[in-house]
């Protein structure tokens, strides 16, 4: 598993994402900026997990619920890189 | 550099809630490096608010309406033109388009040049003629129909789903949920605009929309997709963000070299929650957000004019995504006297 936000998703600092396609703009917390800047630098989700869960107040079964939940969102949106047209 | 004089006349000066393209296409042009404009009004209304405007427009003229009589119209406009030689003709309202195409040489003999749709490409993507437009050239397009009385619209029931969407000839179009909502929009659609109205199926999704020009031999001299981000309920875009979208911009290059389409125009998509792409109109002008093209880097009414002079035009190759524009009302103040001119002597 190696998810990334298509290439010409625009991710701002503040966490404002464009997408240039649809037009459509959304904004990630805190926590959401730091999974998705591990994801498109190639994470996997172990990884991912290991991290966050060193830095946040939660365990691994819950993290990893909340990531595919996550996932299964930027899917729905059409936002990653692995998605069909 | 000396900036070339140029002297346009437009028609849409209605900067209102449902307005026409005359300011934002005026605005383009004075944007222009090139040229040095004299912009000469055409209003069939006294209350268009560009008539007041005198920073956008230096000189207004009214004009009766089309379907007073095409030679009526044209015969004001060459009498006009006595006085302003007007050097481009830019046309910014669907209903007029017909009159001045047919006039083009008359119009062109007495100095003044259009760069309009040819009437074969104008007649084909009616919205009455959408569906075989669509056959021909490969696009999706909902299914639709022509009605011209309220005993059609019983017979719908063979052909549509609810909801579906009841459209004028020109302009307007609601979404009818069940047959008594049909027939109340037919009756408001065809007093305003005429019969036939147009039924077509409703297809769910997300309007966008591209702004193109046609150099007429099949080019694209630009292309620029927006969505809507805020709409009135008129359903005209208050606000809007260009788009980076290859299809979109492949399919307006396909049709514009499949039809060689001449002029402006602007492609209504709805893109389906399958994320396909239905064609639901073709207007046969620039449309009122042309501005947001300018913005984005593609002077679109700049190259309108200059296509119209006959001045080689190079095809816009990029333009900036992410653009916003966001329209909004402004309070002019006039004089009555302004008001008295326009409507006493015909000109302000």
């Amino acid at each position: 598993m190696n998810m990334k936000l298509k290439k010409n998703i625009a991710l701002s600092e503040s966490g404002f994402v464009f997408d240039p396609t649809t037009g459509d703009s959304y904004s990630l917390n805190q926590e959401a900026r730091e999974v998705v800047r591990l994801m498109n630098e190639g994470k996997e989700l172990s990884e991912i997990t290991d991290y966050m869960v060193s830095i946040y107040n939660v365990g691994r079964n819950d993290f990893e619920k909340y990531f595919f939940d996550f996932a299964s969102m930027l899917r729905q949106f059409r936002l990653l890189e692995d998605e069909q047209d | 550099m000396n900036r070339i004089k140029v002297t346009v006349a437009l028609t849409g000066l209605n900067n209102t809630d449902n307005p026409g393209p005359g300011v934002p296409v005026i605005r383009g042009i004075r944007d222009s490096a090139l040229f040095d404009p004299r912009i000469v009004g055409l209003a069939y209304e006294s209350m268009e608010p560009a008539i007041y405007m005198h920073d956008i427009v230096d000189h207004t003229y009214r004009i009766p309406y089309p379907s007073e009589g095409a030679e009526i119209l044209i015969r004001k406009v060459l009498e006009i033109n006595e006085t302003e030689m007007i050097d481009v003709l830019i046309p910014n309202f669907d209903a007029e388009l017909l009159a001045f195409m047919k006039a083009e040489q008359q119009l062109r003999e007495a100095g003044i040049k259009t760069f309009l749709p040819r009437i074969e490409q104008f007649e084909e993507r009616q919205k009455s003629n959408l569906p075989s437009f669509g056959k021909k050239y490969g696009i999706n397009v909902p299914f639709s129909k022509e009605v011209v009385s309220q005993s059609d619209l019983d017979s719908l029931r063979d052909d549509f789903e609810y909801p579906l969407v009841v459209k004028g000839r020109y302009y307007d179009a609601y979404i009818a949920y069940n047959r008594e909502q049909t027939g109340i929009y037919f009756s408001r659609v065809a007093a305003k605009w005429g019969l036939p109205v147009i039924i077509q199926e409703f297809v769910r999704g997300t309007e966008v929309n591209v702004v193109a020009l046609g150099d007429g031999e099949g080019n694209t001299i630009g292309a620029v997709p927006m969505r809507k981000q805020y709409i009135t309920d008129k359903g005209k875009a208050w606000s809007g963000v260009t788009l980076d979208d290859k299809r979109m911009l492949d399919l307006t290059h396909d049709l514009i070299n499949a039809t060689k389409w001449k002029g402006g125009m602007e492609l209504e998509l709805i893109r389906s929650e399958e994320n396909k792409f239905f064609l639901i109109e073709i207007n046969p002008r620039i449309p009122a957000w042309v501005y947001l093209a300018v913005g984005a880097g593609q002077n679109l009414p700049e190259a309108l004019v200059k296509l119209a002079l006959g001045m080689e035009v190079k095809p816009f190759k990029t333009y900036q995504t992410g653009k916003v524009f966001i329209r909004y009302s402004y309070d002019l103040i006039t004089d009555i006297k302004e008001f008295e001119k326009l409507s006493m002597e015909g000109e302000l």
